[in-house]
């Protein structure tokens, strides 16, 4: 397939939630089978990036838009789209905190997920991909990420530990083989071994078809998957973009540098986080 | 078109109609009852089990005893129908996961509490087992045999419903299985009403020493909700259970939204005997269930399950008892209900412990979850201990959908409402673990799965 020319590419974003802007006008572009890196200090607007591009309802995409560009050169503004449409247009999201799901297992909401996603027309109702087909695959699937098959029949993130949230992320982008997905810290709460794991993983898993969007604090996760740019978040807007040697110096050294360097981000960095205290304050 | 059979009254005619093709003994209980029934009146909120139930369009005057529709009337089907092999002999699975299509030994379908057809697997009934409608049990076994268990469990004078239904039951079921007796499959017994008819069944359920049974009953039909007649059922439910005897009682309510539903149930369960009850609601405009549990012998346990799903403005209304009566019973209560519109619905739990039972081990718990702002759920557990050697654990949670669950399903390609419809079936799992009987529980999920729509 070819998918040199396919393209997400994020303009101007702007979003808010509860009224209160957290982007700033956010600019990126990311090609099909390109790795990027984000970065930036908590609370900096990382996870509200990842949640705007799948449309979650509490962030309200104020201004700017989020295209997907296809290889034909057809482009579609997304910002009005369901996000269960976005997944079927091949887009995925891997949870900093994912949600629970008590009662439901993981294999079955897998198999509902892998049947929309592969036949984006499905409706509800309609037949879903076959048991034998599905369960071999997620069986395979499950051996390359040294995953217990017994995982699957475990509800959806019901008492999972953090790095048992982490892996069942890693198995869901597997299976599902989005176009462009964004990693939202996949590598918080493992230790050492698993974030090695799950570097090796995710560069398997990915590849020429596959455009990543990595968020992390750490240089660990990008081991395995050398991103063509490391983007750096502070108060709302990427203010740097370099190759991996900005992730190196981050790690090293912090966002110091970055918040001199920057210092209206800065400024918005710090309204934010009096927000949040004052936010704090109210409710206690 | 379901025939509309205007009731007559419960009124001394009526008893005597019924008295009339009774046995004697049976006959007098009827007459005893009937004098309680006129003292009685509409329970009222001052009394703590009605307190929470909206009887003010509630016409007594308007219900009697319905006649034995035409051969014409409509009978309805059971959501357990495209799982039952009697059924559908063709049956089909469209979903390969679903298990095998069930096979009854014995049903019993009435309409209006009139018997419509019965039959019983031969090799059943040549073991001994007895089941048929009390009408057709009582011309075959002995006073003896039924007499002792005969309205012996529950209390017919507790209330108005209560004496309503033991002077004017009709229909229902009696099932005898004699000692040592394993039945591995299911008797069903389906209860139908016309629109604005009337159902007074009782059901006896007796396992001997060592027996294994499981009983299903279904309820539908009668009409709808809005200005019509609706339909009325006053019921009650027996079960002992023997000695080291297990019992898989199962019943479904489905009837149609405009039916009123009164229901006093009570199960005994003796020494080592194994109880495990189900209850599903789906239907009924107004439903006051009564539903006790007496563990009258050592290591006797009770498993119960409630499977509730509400919708539009019906009021379901559950007061259940756990009484441990003998020393080292396990009782545990889980039920489960999802609302939705502005229906309500009401859990009162109580475990009661007696001074002789030692070491009961005693659980309850109910979870709501609401799928509208509108709906309304209440949890009320209790406990009254006098042993001091007890582990009694109680709780109740009440939940919405949350909407970051969608959202999480929906980033995985589920629409909202699939993604709903996932979360809920969910929220059912944990009870449907508990229920052994595949079918039911397919059936339930099914059934529940239907009537979600979007969650606001
Ligand atoms: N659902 C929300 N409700 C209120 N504030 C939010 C919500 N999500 C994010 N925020 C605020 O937006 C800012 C950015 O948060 P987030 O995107 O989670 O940052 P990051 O992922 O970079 O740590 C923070 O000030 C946070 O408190
Ligand atoms: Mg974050």
């Amino acid at each position: 397939m070819s998918s040199g020319s396919e393209k997400l590419i994020v303009k101007d974003l702007h979003v808010a939630v509860e009224g209160k802007e957290i982007l700033r006008g956010v600019d990126l572009e990311i090609g099909r089978g390109e790795i990027h890196a984000l970065m930036g200090p908590n609370g900096s607007g990382k996870s509200t990036l990842g949640y705007a591009i799948m449309g979650h309802p509490s962030y309200e995409v104020t201004s700017g838009s989020i295209e997907l560009i296809e290889a034909d050169g057809t482009r579609r503004n997304i910002v009005e789209l369901e996000p269960d449409e976005r997944a079927r247009l091949g887009l995925f999201l891997a949870f900093q905190r994912p949600m629970a799901i008590p009662g439901v297992r993981v294999a079955d909401l897998l198999r509902h997920a892998v049947s929309n996603v592969r036949n984006p027309l499905r409706k509800e109702g309609q037949e879903l991909i076959g048991m034998r087909e599905f369960r071999q695959e997620l069986r395979a699937k499950m051996s390359e990420l040294q995953m217990d098959s017994e995982f699957a029949r475990r509800y959806v993130n019901d008492g999972f530990s953090g790095g048992e949230m982490k892996r069942a992320e890693i198995l869901q982008l597997a299976m599902l083989r989005p176009r462009f997905a964004v990693l939202d810290e996949t590598d918080s709460g493992l230790d050492a071994d698993a974030v090695r794991l799950a570097s090796q993983s995710i560069a398997k898993i990915g590849g020429a078809d596959m455009g990543i969007l990595v968020i992390t604090h750490h240089e660990q996760l990008l081991e395995h998957n050398i991103p063509l740019r490391t983007h750096v978040m502070l108060g709302g807007r990427i203010v740097e973009s370099a190759g991996p040697e900005l992730a190196a110096e981050l790690h090293k050294l912090g966002y110091d540098r970055i918040r001199a360097t920057y210092p209206d981000a800065a400024a918005n960095e710090a309204a934010m986080s009096s927000g949040n205290r004052a936010e704090v304050t109210a409710a206690t | 078109m379901s025939t509309v059979i205007a009731p007559a009254a419960f009124d001394q005619t009526a008893l005597e109609s019924l008295c009339a093709l009774d046995p004697p003994w049976v006959a007098d209980r009827r007459r005893a009852a009937f004098e309680r029934f006129q003292s009685l009146s509409l329970p009222d909120r001052s009394d703590e089990n009605w307190m929470r139930t909206e009887l003010r369009l509630f016409k007594r005057s308007a219900w009697g005893p319905s006649v034995q529709p035409g051969p014409e009337a409509v009978e309805h089907e059971g959501i357990l129908a495209r799982n039952t092999k009697s059924f559908s002999e063709n049956f089909l699975s469209p979903e390969a996961e679903l298990s095998e299509p069930m096979r009854l030994a014995g049903q019993i379908v009435t309409l209006n509490g009139h018997l419509r057809r019965s039959r019983c697997d031969q090799l059943v009934a040549s073991r001994g087992v007895l089941f048929g409608t009390p009408e057709q049990v009582m011309a075959v076994a002995g006073e003896s045999m039924i007499r002792p268990h005969w309205f012996n469990a529950i209390d017919s004078g507790a209330d108005m419903f209560a004496a309503m239904h033991a002077a004017f039951h009709r229909g229902g079921a009696i099932v005898f299985i004699p000692d040592g007796v394993r039945l591995e499959q299911p008797l069903h017994l389906l209860s139908c009403l016309t629109e604005g008819g009337t159902d007074l069944g009782h059901v006896l359920v007796v396992l001997g020493k060592g027996a294994e049974a499981t009983v299903i009953t279904e309820t539908a039909g009668g009409g709808p909700a809005g200005s019509g007649p609706g339909g009325l059922h006053c019921g009650g439910i027996e079960l002992i259970v023997g000695e080291n005897a297990s019992l898989r009682m199962v019943n479904i309510q489905n009837w149609n939204t405009g039916v009123w539903h009164f229901a006093r149930q009570k199960a005994k369960v003796h020494s080592g005997g194994k109880l495990q009850w189900t209850l599903a609601a789906l239907g009924s405009r107004l439903s006051q269930v009564a539903q006790d549990v007496a563990l009258v012998g050592v290591g006797a346990h009770a498993q119960v399950n409630g499977v509730m799903f509400t919708e539009g403005r019906q009021q379901l209304i559950y007061n259940t008892l756990q009484h441990h009566e003998a020393a080292s019973c396990i009782s545990d209560l889980l039920y489960k209900g999802a609302l939705q519109d502005r229906s309500r619905l009401v859990w009162r739990g109580m475990i009661k412990v007696d001074k002789s039972a030692q070491k009961t081990n005693g659980y309850q718990r109910s979870d709501t979850l609401m799928l509208s702002e509108h709906a309304r759920g209440d949890s009320i557990p209790g406990l009254e201990i006098e042993a001091d050697d007890v582990r009694c654990t109680h709780g109740a949670t009440s939940g919405r959908v949350d909407r970051e669950q969608i959202f999480y399903a929906q980033c995985r390609g589920l629409s909202a409402d699939e993604a709903a419809r996932l979360v809920v079936a969910g929220f059912f799992q944990q009870v449907f673990d508990r229920i052994t009987i595949a079918p039911v529980r397919e059936a339930l999920a099914e059934a529940i799965s239907e009537r979600i729509r979007r969650i606001q």
